[in-house]
């Protein structure tokens, strides 16, 4: 089976995110650029599927030049390649034009199954694989949290509010996983020594026969007019507990009608 | 005044108040009509729809609508928009929906904006990012508008249209026949509202300490008439199922109050949850984080504090 998982670097949740203020999309130099915690759950389970079925797993990102970093730790992880799209012309690029890229250049490379995150931590959108289904027009598996392959025969279950749902479909597919669906291992010494030797193939927008025209902040379908730091919350009351804590608690909720 | 299609959000028949909120907010776009897909649809649903401004009521209620995943549903939002040319299709900021939102945005070559918490003239959308720390307006540049808004950023309001009944008949095509749903497994729930929707959210942490103990926080949220949230210590921990997880990989809630009892803050815990409007916070450390975003904090144990929290909110009723 010939798995391709998508790996997104992001700014790390730990420190300040920012935007800038000159074009107004991420400020990816202020902060440490670390794997969408979701995309390890991907990777995880792209791995397991193809220890049981056998094939190949290979990463794509797109994503800045500091995204190789990102890109070896997926290969420490235990993926054979990868696959990093990088060039000017993509940064800015919103949802659409992100979805566009990516499905051009799955068309080039090929796949059986595309797994991803559910969801990233700076955009957090949680479109995108429901995107690349709609481009690539094979089904759409999203919201896994088992994924079981037979053949071409390929069950998930997808999470929904009320429990899960079994959903059934035939590969080439795109999955997205959540949190939990596995427990993702960490890179051996023996992992992150290999992944300096695994392949890494960079593709430019012409290499992956991406129309620059609709990627990149011009290409976009939507854009940010403006923005601001929100304000910081108007400081509160703090009461220790004398044994009247939830007295006074109720007391408070009460003069907010909540009560 | 032009259209707006708001695609509604329906459980076992019944609609859901985060649709009754984006009708409301729809009204002072333009003129609401809602798109009702899938089963379940009734004489009851396009009154309440009505009720809330509903101009029309368009119909597509057969089964194949839902019986697979997402796809048939941004097939039916298409057909409308190419039919009806709206000035905007606005659907609520669930995850399906948002997936629905995405499918259709490549369908009609239209941008999309995500996590709205209000959308405002020009149908410039407002958005919290990074946790609550930066507040975006963003405006969808090509093609229709598609906005997913956040379930509670707006209060409902009822005022009448006249809810004109229209069916459409949409053919799903094979296309999005490929992923299909086999069978729909129900967890147990109880009588709690959604954890998204929740006007009240009363969550859990670490400090908790068991599974048994989440007793604790159940019982203040019934008394509450509250949805159930947890941290991740604690989903992890086992204590509480992981659908129940607010925070950054978990679900983001923006009710009108969040109870934060044994939970240090954290700010991926924050992520999910500091778009609240009102916070109240229990922990026993002063130090804890929850506190910088608490409008109302009790330093104590929450075994104490809560219990007599929920009968103080009993005696009151
Ligand atoms: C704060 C913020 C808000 C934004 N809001 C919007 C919006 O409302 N509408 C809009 O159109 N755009 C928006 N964008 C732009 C959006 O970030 C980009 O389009 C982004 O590349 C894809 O969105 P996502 O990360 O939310 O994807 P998600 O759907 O949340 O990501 C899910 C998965 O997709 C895969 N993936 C995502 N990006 C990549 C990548 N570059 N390389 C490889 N795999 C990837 C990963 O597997 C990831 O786990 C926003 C950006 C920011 C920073
Ligand atoms: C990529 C990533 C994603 C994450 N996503 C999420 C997410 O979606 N949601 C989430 O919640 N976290 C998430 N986390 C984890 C997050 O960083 C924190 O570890 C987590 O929120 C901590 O949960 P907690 O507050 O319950 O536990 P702790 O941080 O251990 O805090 C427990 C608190 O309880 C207090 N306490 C203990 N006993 C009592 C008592 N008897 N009475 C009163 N107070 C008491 C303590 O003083 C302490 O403040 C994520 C982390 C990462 C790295």
């Amino acid at each position: 089976m010939n798995i391709v998982v998508c790996v997104k670097q992001v700014p790390d949740t730990a420190t300040e995110r920012k935007l800038r203020s000159d074009d107004k999309t991420i400020d990816r130099d202020a902060a440490d650029g670390v794997i969408n915690e979701l995309c390890e759950y991907a990777v995880e389970e792209a791995l397991r599927l193809k220890e049981a079925h056998g094939g190949e797993v290979t990463v794509l990102t797109m994503g800045p030049d500091k995204a190789s970093d990102t890109i070896r730790k997926a290969l420490a992880m235990g993926a054979d390649k990868a696959v990093h799209l990088v060039d000017d012309a993509l940064h800015g690029s919103d949802a659409l034009g992100t979805s566009y890229a990516l499905a051009q250049t799955l068309r080039k490379i090929g796949f059986d199954l595309v797994v991803l995150g559910s969801e990233s931590t700076d955009a957090r959108t949680g479109v995108l694989a429901a995107m690349l289904a709609e481009r690539l027009g094979v089904p759409q598996l999203t919201f896994a949290n088992k994924v079981e392959v037979d053949g071409s025969a390929i069950t998930v279950q997808r999470v929904t509010d009320y429990g899960y749902d079994r959903v059934e479909a035939s590969l080439p597919a795109v999955v997205s996983v959540v949190e939990k669906i596995n427990e993702p291992r960490y890179p051996s010494f023996k992992g992150i020594m290999a992944a300096k030797k695994k392949p890494v193939e960079k593709l430019g927008v012409a290499d992956a026969e991406i129309d620059a025209a609709q990627v990149g902040l011009a290409g976009s379908w939507s854009e940010v007019a403006d923005f601001a730091v929100a304000p910081p919350r108007a400081a509160g009351t703090v009461v220790k507990d004398e044994g009247d804590g939830g007295v006074k608690a109720a007391d408070f909720l009460a003069s907010k009608k909540f009560v | 005044m032009s259209e707006i299609l708001v695609l509604v959000e329906h459980v076992e028949g019944q609609v859901k108040k985060v649709t009754l909120e984006l009708l409301t907010l729809a009204r002072t776009l333009g003129t609401p009509s809602a798109v009702w897909a899938g089963p379940g649809y009734s004489a009851e649903a396009q009154a309440k729809l009505a009720e809330h401004g509903a101009e029309k009521v368009y119909v597509a209620d057969s089964a194949d609508i839902s019986d697979y995943v997402v796809a048939p549903k941004a097939e039916l939002l298409a057909q409308l928009v190419s039919e009806k040319s709206p000035a905007a299709v606005l659907v609520a900021a669930t995850a399906e929906a948002k997936e629905i939102a995405g499918r259709l945005a490549i369908k009609i070559d239209s941008g999309v904006l995500t996590d709205a918490v209000g959308v405002g003239d020009g149908l410039v959308a407002d958005q919290s990012i990074f946790g609550g720390g930066v507040n975006v307006h963003s405006r969808v540049t090509k093609g229709t508008p598609i906005i997913a808004v956040r379930p509670n950023a707006t209060p409902v309001e009822a005022a009448a249209g006249a809810g004109t009944e229209e069916r459409v008949s949409v053919t799903v095509s094979d296309a999005a026949r490929a992923a299909r749903v086999v069978e729909r497994v129900k967890e147990e729930k109880g009588a709690r509202p959604e954890l998204t929707e929740a006007a009240i959210v009363v969550s859990g942490g670490r400090g908790v300490g068991s599974a048994e103990n989440f007793a604790v926080i159940e019982r203040l949220a019934d008394s509450l008439g509250a949805a159930v949230g947890a941290s991740r210590a604690a989903t992890d921990a086992g204590w509480y199922p992981h659908q129940f997880q607010v925070g950054q990989t978990g679900k983001t809630v923006s009710p009108q109050l969040y109870i934060a009892a044994g939970i240090s803050g954290a700010i991926q815990h924050r992520a999910g949850m500091q778009t609240a409007k009102t916070i109240v916070a229990v922990n026993k450390d002063p130090e804890a984080p929850i506190f910088e975003l608490a409008d109302f904090g009790v330093v104590g144990d929450l075994h104490q504090v809560v219990p007599q929290l929920t009968d103080e909110i009993s005696k009151r009723k």
